[in-house]
């Protein structure tokens, strides 16, 4: 077994998810009446008003947390070039015609850009919303601005979310455990990131990720 | 102030009016700024009525008790004081506009569009709009999609709130407390056409006598308001604080309307594309498969 997610990495990874789930099911009762029954089992619509942009906060805090953990392994390289440009051969299972990757492959890579980008924009739009009625008149487009971005956003983080999630509890047995057990078999890493395996066991020898 | 005599046209977080059998007048307030003195006896009476607590008023240098409405003031006379320039009389008099500010009551509220809790914004069949506390959640998107900056957020309640139009009131008959209090009659209550034809009648008498902007400020954009306005300076819209052609915000629009059927397809989409991946192509398990499960 190789060790993949330190404990601190893990903790950050699934406080992002519990937010996340929060924010997810809170937000999506204020986005559609259909979904409004969420907030009523979270406790009630101003129950979930009150701290759905509290929980905001912990969330972009967790994912800038990991941003200063992953950024530099996050960088998308040329070994990411190729690998994107095989995407298909990923998708459709042909696993042996995917270029390598590091500890990250590109599309994971994308994920985490998409999620700190989208959490940003969250961060700044919902501070509008959370405080709109302190807003001068005169500042009224922000309003205007910030509702439209804070849906858009959303939707993009929707989007990666339901990709991500697929990938790790149906897609990719055993990846789930790197993020739960911190450990993963040494063949799962020598399948799905060689490089990383690579660099892993001869630091030296291999290129950097 | 929910009353069972009442019966709703529209609900907030509700697609489309409800079909209504019976057919209700819609109800109108009339403000004739020209005969306003700026008494404020309309003030007082909606603090009565509505049984709100006095707020601290901020010395402006102005008449105006506030400088805006709050969460516990809801009738607001703005008073602004203008350059003198020529009376119609040919006289070099002081404009000093005075103008009673409430809710609009618009036909199309942009408040209940843009409300996300289910029947925190109703609009009753005789047009008036009103705001349910009790279902409010403080969201304050109301106050976004106001074009007429009226819904207040209460930092203590956490809640809403804006003129009902004295809706306990109108259902027993009576006329809103305002109305009642106003000496000079510049406040008139009724069916929105009654209203309108006293507007028109006193807009031509205006202008009869040289006020030639004299207008009936009725503004079609948000499908008119439950408040009609005669305004005698018809090109000073910016001096009474009205807006020119005030809408529901387009961004409102666009939220609730497309771009929640983009995000809802997307949603949906993702979800049956991730399933029929699976079921397509599965999960990668050929490392076991190549491997043999030997290293587990």
């Amino acid at each position: 077994m190789i060790e993949r997610y330190s404990l601190k990495e893990r903790i950050i990874h699934w406080a992002a998810a519990a937010t996340y789930l929060y924010l997810l099911a809170t937000g999506l009762a204020f986005y559609s009446p259909h979904f409004y029954w969420l907030a009523q089992v979270l406790g009630g619509g101003p129950t979930s008003r009150f701290w759905h942009p509290i929980m905001g906060l912990v969330f972009v805090t967790t994912v800038v947390l990991m941003w200063l953990d992953w950024h530099r392994q996050m960088v998308l390289n040329k070994d990411d070039d190729a690998w994107q440009k095989n995407i298909k051969y990923y998708v459709t299972n042909q696993d042996d015609k995917v270029p390598p990757a590091g500890k990250f492959n590109a599309g994971q890579k994308q994920f985490f850009w998409i999620m700190l980008f989208s959490g940003l924009v969250l961060l700044l739009s919902g501070s509008v919303l959370w405080w709109t009625d302190s807003l001068a008149w005169g500042l009224r487009w922000l309003r205007y601005t910030s509702i439209l971005l804070h849906v858009i956003a959303f939707l993009f983080t929707v989007g990666a979310i339901i990709v991500h999630v697929y990938m790790g509890l149906f897609m990719v047995p055993r990846g789930l455990h790197g993020m739960t057990a911190g450990q993963v078999p040494r063949d799962w890493a020598a399948e799905h990131h060689p490089l990383w395996l690579a660099q892993v066991e001869a630091p030296s020898k291999a290129p950097l990720p | 102030m929910t009353s069972q005599t009442l019966e709703l046209k529209r609900s907030s977080a509700q697609s489309g009016p409800n079909p209504g059998v019976r057919q209700a007048d819609t109800v109108a307030k009339l403000i004739d700024t020209s005969t306003c003195i700026g008494c404020k006896a309309c003030e007082v009476a909606c603090q009565e009525w509505n049984d709100l607590a006095p707020e601290f008023t901020t010395q402006a240098g102005t008449y105006q008790t506030l400088p805006d409405m709050e969460p516990q003031f809801w009738n607001l006379i703005r008073f602004n004081e203008l350059k003198p320039e020529p009376s119609p009389m040919g006289l070099m008099r002081p404009l000093w506009l005075m103008r009673k500010d409430q809710c609009m009551h618009c036909a199309d509220p942009g408040c209940l569009e843009a409300c996300p809790a289910p029947g925190a914004i109703v609009q009753y069949a005789n047009g008036i709009v009103d705001f349910q506390q009790d279902q409010c959640i403080g969201c304050g998107y109301c106050i976004t999609g106001c074009p007429f900056n009226v819904p207040k957020f209460s930092a203590k309640t956490k809640k809403v709130y804006k003129c009902t139009l004295c809706v306990d009131r109108v259902t027993q008959g009576l006329e809103p407390a305002c109305i009642k209090a106003c000496p000079t009659g510049c406040l008139q209550f009724g069916s929105k056409s009654q209203m309108l034809d006293i507007a028109n009648k006193r807009v031509k008498q205006l202008k009869d006598n040289g006020y030639e902007h004299a207008m009936v400020y009725d503004p079609q954009g948000v499908g008119g308001t439950g408040v009609v306005t005669v305004l005698a300076h018809g090109d000073k819209l910016a001096d009474y604080t009205l807006p020119e052609n005030p809408t529901v915000p387009m961004a409102v629009t666009l939220w609730k309307s497309p771009l929640k059927w983009v995000g809802n397809l997307g949603i949906v989409g993702g979800l049956l594309i991730a399933a029929i991946h699976y079921l397509k192509f599965g999960p990668k398990d050929h490392v076991d498969k190549d491997l043999k499960g030997d290293i587990k």
